[in-house]
Parts: structure tokens; C-alpha cells; sequence
């Protein structure tokens, strides 16, 4: 039989039994919560969570394991998740940082936080407006002392069946940057809120956190960014988002990673939506040397409605690991997946995606789509889309295509006198497209046009 | 054909509600016991008279079943209800495969006649191969076909008397330690069909076997070879009907088929257990060359069904294809699929499975597309689409698909749906009743595929649908 713990889901708000971390890592999660001095409540998830991390021995100085029977890990690489939690850099960082050219017109920006290696080197809070409406954007920490009982209700409380389960414990055992918002209900903000994340040091490792807490009729864009200021040996990051949607909630959040790469990442974006919200989730993958994206969405509320768009442009040996979950929990919900790969040089991606549609969520409308555009023949793109539907009157499709260019359309430009090589990029560029448009932000969708000509050298 | 019935038989097969729904006595010549050990092993090479190295190869493949763990971290933890320790492995009526109809014993031919095998037999069949428990009861083939140099054998004759052809490729498109039930397979296989048809010999008529389980606790392990020299082409339809019985009953056949260079594999399988059968088959086809392996399956029957045939496209320009058609009633589990594995340029596959789950019923397709990086031009195209009836129906796509590699190109997709209600309403307003309505629309959805099929096999499968759906409007 196969190891079953590796298989078993890991709850992470239930303490576990033994921990078997050696005395250094024990040493460090000890002093960093000491440092911390949370409220009780917090502490105690703290503790729970790295009794999971460390439950089974899977996670060593060395790194985590990956259990190879596990299902949720299918075509990933099990290896090479090496650890930076024992040698965590607790830099303050005074340098430099890149500019984005976000919100230089700063009225497109709500509210601004910046983190390099975790710690917070930027605020620029909202205006008093904002403010007297209710509106609470803070740093994760300065939010726990402040409004302990919204984090209680709220923190660390995504919990699912993707596979990341020893990332995810270890990412609640240390995170203690990253943003907290809060609209109120009824609150409409036309501007972005934005939070920056940059790994800076060799060998940083980072629990970005983001907590999105949409009030009833609200309205909000939020736009996280994980990069790197500067290009070294190593980073690690393990962060984690949870967008909570009430009824009516409009929420539209934009993720862009692009770390170094030597990087490795792992991130898990839980988003919950509430009756007749309407939420978008768009991520764009850009730099690591692997990546792992889990993307947990439930449907909770009757009528909701979910957008989830990815864009992932891999090259050089780089892996892109990614899985999403579309759990219709409620009826007449609807569920719309789009995730786009480019693939060059030696590169490889997965997308292993699932709908589920549980016995109640009658009229539900599910659609999964994954399209990989091959541009070298040693690049390898895996699909695994799948179903899960427990109730007839539904209407889910799901498609998968892998291909390259299509020959017809590169003839078609270049007879129109168009170069091979911007042939070429026109119509790469065009596969972009569909996802970049999507974005509303002018700003960050020229950054992300930007970003994309960058990984193609110019 | 006239046979002679008193009453108690008469009873016994009057249940007249679905074909197979019976049991007759019959007393077992050759008996392994129950359970597995080396010593069945032994037994079943005893009796059939063996080669040491057939026998060596069932200990060894033993080995590997009991060191194999149940897949169950990605399959049902329904195959945990399987004991075996149970089971019977062995089972034979201990007679020599007959070859006129006359020498078939008369109680045998009773539960035939049940089945329809002589019409059909004497209708068009070039060769019947009909498995009556382990071993082939009755097996005729027309002369035909011998001329021609065609051998249809069961597998201790083949890999007895025409060893020199069928022992290069036994167990090599399969190996036994494939997976759990494939290594069971190849411990304690019995009865089954080992086909060669020579070079540019093209059977024109499909050769049919059927096979039947009947013995309770008892599991069949019929195993298949089908080798298709070069330029050949041969269909080959297998279709089963089984008492019912309180106890779970255990299928696992594995079927191999080689086609060669330029050759053509067809091989239909209609599968109806009863609803208390595991059926867990192994089947997998290696194309050379330019070669075509077509599986078409039908899934109605059985408790769980886990069986995803494959092909292997060894050679360039080779096409694989499987049509699967699976129904899932209350109790059943219908976890079909498809594998193709590209290991050629050019080469080209296409699957499309349709699905209905009915009442509890559940389906689930499982597939893998696989084309490797020094490859090129290869295309591959996947179909799924599920039809949910009722509330409480379910049902799963798992795909698996890689691909590197130039030019080459796949795409996959799946939907769901349930029958229309306007198109209920419709039919019920030109007055048919709403079960008729049902299963027109339910036939309506797999019509494309069972054109597919063998006019015969397209008849019984539509009335076995038709069967099936009685009920399950609501």
C-alpha cells in the first residue's frame, strides 16, 4: 500500500502529534514567535501548523518531500524543494528598489504596500475618504494588533485539497507580511489597491500573505506582485492569498510572479465567493526556476460567478506547476477557467485542473479550458483536466489543446512581406493577448506586455 | 436445433427479463479449490499439461501479484472489497476445445441456445470460440479460413502446438508486471483466444467468442493474443453475458494485439456482468508500421468496471482508436478509458467515449495521451461526453495528457449534459410515453458510436439500453 501519509489531507487548524524538526528549525520557528508576541489565538495556529510541517519527518533541513503517490503531485518533479526556512535573512532592506511604473498616476492607486524580504519598506496609505467609509488596508501585522477580531474570523483559514499541504502549514507557521483589506459593504473603490513583494538577499525565503475581505455590494482590484530586486543564487517563497467575496461582492484581483531564476515558489490562492458576487482571479507566471500555483475556488453562494484566467510564459529549464480547483458548492453558479502556457527552450508545464459540482449545485455552468503553445520541441506541457459532477442539470465542459504555431497563419503574415522572426512574435504575442486584454489596469497590462517581451529577449 | 426441457429446467431458465440472467447446474471436472497459492499454480499447469516454462512464468508472475499494492491512491476503494482468498482460479469442465457441434456436451448446449450462439454461428460466424467457464467448450472454425493459414486457438493450444508464433509476443505487449491484475492474469490465465492471421490475409467475417461465467466465487482469467502479420486484417468481437449471483465474482482477462506492418486490428468488446462482477482488464495493442488498432467497447454490465484499453503506436504513420461507450446503473461503477502512447512519427490517435450514468450509476473516464520529445507530426484527438439521468448520478473525467515534441499537436474535450427537457416534451407530445422518450434520447447520444459496431452487436445494444433505462425516469 501506498504511504497514506503522504495522500491524506492535512487539516491545518487541528494540532497534530509528534514533530520531528531538528533543533535548528525548532530554534527558529521557536525565536520568530517569540518576536512575534501574537495574540493567544494566533499563537495556537502557529504551533498547529508547525506540528503539520513537521509531522512525518517530510519536511528536513534539505527540503520538503513530496509523497510520489500522491495523485495532487502527478508530473511534478518530487525533488528539489530545498528549504531556506533554517537560514531565514532577516534583512532591513534601504536600497533601491525596481520601479513597476504602477501608479505613477497615483490616482489609479487606492493604496500602496511594499516588502522586501518580508519586511514592510513602504506604505502609502489610502486617503481619509476611504478611511471614513471604513476601508482598512494594513500590513498583515500592524492588522492583527489592530483589528484582532476581523483577522481571527479570517486568517489562516484556507484549507484544501490540493496537495500543497506542507506548504501551506509551513507558510502559516512564519507569515507575517503581506496585506490585509477590508471593504465594508456597499463601499465601491474604482482604484487599485497594490502590494509588493520582493526577494532581495540570497538564499530569502518569504510568506507573503494576502487577506481580501469584500463586504456585501462591494467593489475592489487588487493587484499582487512577487519579484526580485535583485538576481542571486536562491529565494523561496511560500505565499498564500484568500479572497473572501460576500453577496454582490465585485472583486477583481490581478497576481503577476516574477522572481529570479533561481527561484522557487510556491503559491496558493484561495478564493471564496459569496451569493451573486462576481469575482475575477487573473495570475500571470512569468520567472522561477519552479513554480508551484494551487488555485482553490468555492462557490458558496447561489448565483456567484468566477472568472479564472492564468498566463504562464516558461523558458529555459524552468518548471510550472499549477492546479485549480472549481468546487460549485451552490446553485446556478458559474465558473469560467482559462489558463494559457507558452513554452520555450527546455521548459515544462502542468496544469492539472478539477470541477467539481457537488449533489445541490443544480444549474451550474462550468467551463475549463487549458491551451499550451508549444514553441520548442523539447518543451513538455502536461494536461490533466478534470470532472467531478454529482448533479444532472449542469452544463461543464472542459477543454485541453497543446500545439504550436499554426503554419497556416505564419505563411499567411510572412507572403504579407512580415519578417519570419516578427511573424513570429505577432502571433505569440497574440496568444498573450487574450489573457493581458482581460486586465482593466492599463498601467499593469503595458507592465505585463512589457514583462512578456522581456522573456523573449527584447 | 430442438432441446428436450422438463419443468425443473424449464424453471430454471425462465427468467426471460435480460439474457444470462440464469444459472445452471453444472459439475465442475477439474477444481482448483479456493484461494491462491503456489500449489493452484501447479494444479492449473497440471491439468492443462504444460510447458516448464509457461509454468515458470505463472510462479513468477504470482510473485509479482502478491508483491503489488491495490492502486487504490488514485482508484476506488470499492477494490478492497475483493478477497482473494475467496476465489476460485481454476474451473474446467475438463474437455478438449470441441470442433463439431455435435461432440459439445448436451447440457452445455442447453445454456448456450440461451445465448444465441448457433444462429449466429451458422448465420455468418467464420469461428466460434465460445467460453463456457474457463476452458473453450465448442471452437469450429469454417475451412476456409484454414486454408488460408488463419490459426483461432484457446492459449494452452497455442503456445503448445504453434509455439514458435505466439511465444516471441506473449506477455510482451503486457508485461505481467504491468499492474496488480495483469501479474494475477498471467498467474492463473485459462481459456481465451490466440488468433495469427498470415501475412495479407484479410477475414473478411469477424471472429466471435463468448464468454460466460458461471460458477459462483469464480473468477475468470481469460487471456488473448491477437497477431496480425503484415498487410492482415481481422476483427475480433468478445461479448459476455453472466448469471447473477449474491457474491462478488472477480474478471480479469488480460488482451494483447500485435499488429504488423501495414496491418488492421479490430476489436469489439460488449461487456454486460452481472451486477456483482469486478471486471478489471488489462488490453493493450502495439501497432507497427502503418498498422490500425481500433477498439471498440461497451461497458453495461458489472459492479466495477476498470479497463482502459490502449495502443502503443510503435511504427510511423500507425493509428490507434478507441470507441467506448460505458452505462452506469444504480450500484455500478463504469471507470473506462483510454491510453495512447505515441512512439512514432506520424502517428495518430483519436478516442471518443461517451458515458451515461443512470439512477446511483457512476462513470468515470480516465485517459493518457503521451507523445514523447523526438517526435514529430503526431496528432491526437479526445472526445468525452457524459449524459447525467437522474439527480444522484455522478460522473468523472481524470485526462492525462503530455506532449513535447515539433509539430505535433493534441486536443482534448469533455462535457456534460442531461437529456433536454424540450426534447422530452417534444416526443411526449407525439405521444410516446416518457420512458420511450427517455430512451430514444439516451440512444440518440451514444447513436453515433454503436453505428460502429457489428449490426448484430448495434441491435442488442440498443435493446440493451432500452432494458436498462426502463425505470429511470423520475
Amino acid at each position: 500500500m501506498p504511504s497514506s501519509a503522504a495522500t491524506e489531507e492535512i487539516p491545518l487548524n487541528s494540532a497534530a502529534a509528534s514533530t520531528s524538526a531538528s533543533p535548528a528549525l525548532e530554534a527558529t520557528f521557536a525565536a520568530a514567535l517569540a518576536t512575534a508576541r501574537e495574540p493567544i489565538w494566533l499563537e495556537q495556529l502557529r504551533r498547529d501548523a508547525w506540528a503539520i510541517a513537521n509531522r512525518d519527518g517530510l519536511i528536513s533541513a534539505t527540503g520538503i518531500t513530496v509523497g510520489k503517490s500522491d495523485e495532487r503531485w502527478r508530473f511534478s518533479g518530487h525533488k528539489g524543494w530545498t528549504l531556506g526556512g533554517a537560514n531565514r535573512v532577516e534583512s532591513s532592506y534601504t536600497g533601491q528598489l525596481p520601479d513597476l511604473g504602477i501608479g505613477a498616476n497615483s490616482t489609479q492607486i487606492a493604496g500602496r504596500l511594499t516588502f522586501a524580504d518580508d519586511q514592510l519598506v513602504g506604505h502609502s496609505s489610502h486617503s481619509a475618504d476611504l478611511a471614513r467609509k471604513g476601508v482598512i488596508f494594513l500590513p498583515l501585522s500592524e492588522a492583527i494588533a489592530k483589528h484582532p477580531e476581523l483577522l481571527r474570523e479570517h486568517l489562516f483559514r484556507s484549507d484544501h485539497a490540493l496537495g500543497g499541504g506542507k506548504f501551506l502549514a509551513l507558510h502559516q507557521a512564519y507569515s507575517r507580511s503581506g496585506a490585509f483589506l477590508y471593504v465594508p459593504d456597499n463601499v465601491e473603490i474604482p482604484e487599485t489597491f497594490f502590494a509588493a513583494h520582493w526577494t532581495v538577499s540570497p538564499g530569502a525565503t518569504l510568506f507573503p500573505h494576502t487577506l481580501i475581505v469584500a463586504g456585501a455590494n462591494s467593489k475592489i482590484n487588487f493587484l499582487d506582485y512577487y519579484g526580485s530586486a535583485v538576481n542571486n543564487d536562491s529565494a523561496w517563497i511560500a505565499g498564500a492569498a484568500t479572497i473572501i467575496a460576500g453577496s454582490g461582492a465585485k472583486v477583481f484581483r490581478n497576481s503577476v510572479q516574477n522572481l529570479h531564476a533561481r527561484a522557487l515558489s510556491y503559491q496558493c490562492d484561495t478564493t471564496v465567493c459569496g451569493r451573486e458576487a462576481d469575482v475575477k482571479n487573473l495570475s500571470v507566471h512569468l520567472v522561477a526556476q519552479r513554480a508551484r500555483y494551487e488555485s482553490y475556488s468555492k462557490l458558496n453562494g447561489a448565483g456567484a460567478n468566477l472568472e479564472l484566467d492564468a498566463l504562464t510564459i516558461a523558458s529555459g529549464t524552468q518548471e510550472f506547476d499549477q492546479r485549480t480547483f472549481q468546487d460549485h458548492a451552490a446553485p446556478r453558479a458559474k465558473s469560467n477557467l482559462l489558463f494559457k502556457n507558452a513554452l520555450l527552450n527546455d521548459s515544462r508545464t502542468i496544469f492539472a485542473g478539477m470541477i467539481r459540482v457537488e449533489p445541490n449545485a443544480e444549474e451550474t455552468d462550468a467551463y475549463q479550458q487549458n491551451r499550451n503553445l508549444l514553441l520548442n520541441p523539447t518543451a513538455e506541457a502536461d494536461s490533466l483536466p478534470g470532472l467531478e459532477i454529482q448533479n444532472q442539470n449542469v452544463r461543464c465542459t472542459h477543454g485541453a489543446t497543446t500545439s504550436r504555431l499554426d503554419p497556416e497563419e505564419l505563411f499567411y503574415l510572412r507572403s504579407r512581406g512580415v519578417p519570419k522572426n516578427v511573424a513570429y512574435q505577432l502571433l505569440v504575442f497574440g496568444f498573450f493577448e487574450e489573457i493581458i486584454q482581460k486586465v482593466e489596469n492599463e498601467a499593469l497590462a503595458e507592465l505585463l506586455r512589457k514583462l512578456a517581451r522581456e522573456k523573449f529577449g527584447n | 436445433m430442438s432441446i428436450e426441457t422438463d419443468t425443473a429446467t424449464a424453471n430454471q431458465i425462465a427468467i426471460d427479463r435480460e439474457k444470462g440472467n440464469f444459472r445452471y447446474d453444472t459439475d465442475y471436472a477439474f477444481d482448483a479449490g479456493v484461494g491462491l497459492r503456489p500449489a493452484t499454480i501447479d494444479y492449473i499447469a497440471d491439468v492443462k499439461g504444460e510447458e516448464p516454462w509457461v509454468r515458470e512464468f505463472r510462479h513468477k508472475a504470482l510473485k509479482i501479484f502478491e508483491s503489488k499494492p491495490m492502486p487504490t491512491h488514485w482508484a476506488t476503494k470499492d477494490l478492497e472489497a475483493i478477497d482473494f482468498s475467496k476465489i476460485r482460479y481454476y474451473l474446467s469442465q475438463g474437455q478438449k476445445p470441441s470442433r463439431t457441434w455435435d461432440e459439445v456436451p448436451a447440457d452445455i448446449k442447453k445454456t448456450f441456445e440461451r445465448l444465441g450462439i448457433p444462429e449466429q454461428e451458422r448465420k455468418f460466424l467464420a469461428g466460434v470460440e465460445a467460453q463456457f467457464d474457463s476452458e473453450a467448450a465448442y471452437s469450429r472454425m469454417k475451412e476456409g479460413l484454414s486454408k488460408l493459414g488463419v490459426i483461432f486457438v484457446g492459449p494452452t493450444e497455442g503456445l503448445k502446438d504453434h509455439a514458435e508464433i505466439f511465444r516471441p509476443w506473449f506477455g510482451k505487449v503486457i508485461p505481467t508486471s504491468d499492474n496488480k491484475f495483469s501479474a494475477l492474469n498471467s498467474a492463473v490465465f485459462s481459456g481465451g483466444s490466440f488468433i495469427y492471421v498470415p501475412k495479407g490475409v484479410k477475414v473478411k467475417q469477424p471472429l466471435q467468442a463468448y464468454f460466460r461465467i458461471n460458477a459462483e466465487n469464480f473468477g475468470q482469467f481469460e487471456r488473448t493474443l491477437i497477431i496480425a502479420d503484415e498487410g492482415a486484417e481481422v476483427t475480433y468481437m468478445e461479448g459476455c453475458t453472466a448469471p447473477k449471483f449474491e457474491t462478488a465474482t472477480l474478471h480479469s482477462a488480460v488482451v494483447e494485439l500485435v499488429a504488423l506492418k501495414g496491418a488492421k486490428i479490430q476489436y469489439i468488446t460488449v461487456q454486460n456482468w452481472s451486477n456483482n462482477v469486478f471486471n478489471l482488464v488489462t488490453k493493450r495493442g502495439l501497432a507497427h508500421e502503418e498498422a490500425e488498432i481500433r477498439w471498440i467497447d461497451c461497458n453495461i454490465g458489472s459492479r466495477l468496471t476498470m479497463k482502459y484499453p490502449g495502443v502503443i503506436l510503435k511504427g510511423r504513420k500507425a493509428r490507434g482508436e478507441v470507441l467506448s461507450i460505458a452505462l452506469a446503473g444504480d450500484g455500478q461503477h463504469q471507470d473506462t478509458g483510454a491510453k495512447m502512447i505515441h512512439a512514432a512519427d506520424e502517428t495518430s490517435s483519436n478516442i471518443i467515449a461517451k458515458s451515461i450514468s443512470v439512477g446511483k450509476g457512476r462513470s468515470t473516464y480516465r485517459g493518457l495521451v503521451q507523445i514523447p520529445k523526438h517526435l514529430k507530426n503526431c496528432k491526437n484527438n479526445t472526445e468525452c461526453d457524459a449524459l447525467l439521468i437522474n439527480a444522484n448520478s455522478r460522473t468523472d473525467t481524470y485526462p492525462a495528457i503530455t506532449v513535447r515534441g515539433e509539430g505535433n499537436s493534441v486536443q482534448h474535450e469533455a462535457s456534460v449534459s442531461k437529456v433536454s427537457a424540450e426534447q422530452i416534451f417534444y416526443m411526449r407530445s407525439r405521444g410516446l410515453s416518457e420512458a420511450a422518450a427517455m430512451s430514444l434520447s439516451v440512444n440518440g447520444f451514444i447513436n453515433d458510436l454503436v453505428r460502429e459496431f457489428p449490426m448484430e452487436y448495434s441491435v442488442e445494444l440498443k435493446r440493451l439500453i432500452e432494458l436498462e433505462m426502463e425505470g429511470s425516469v423520475g
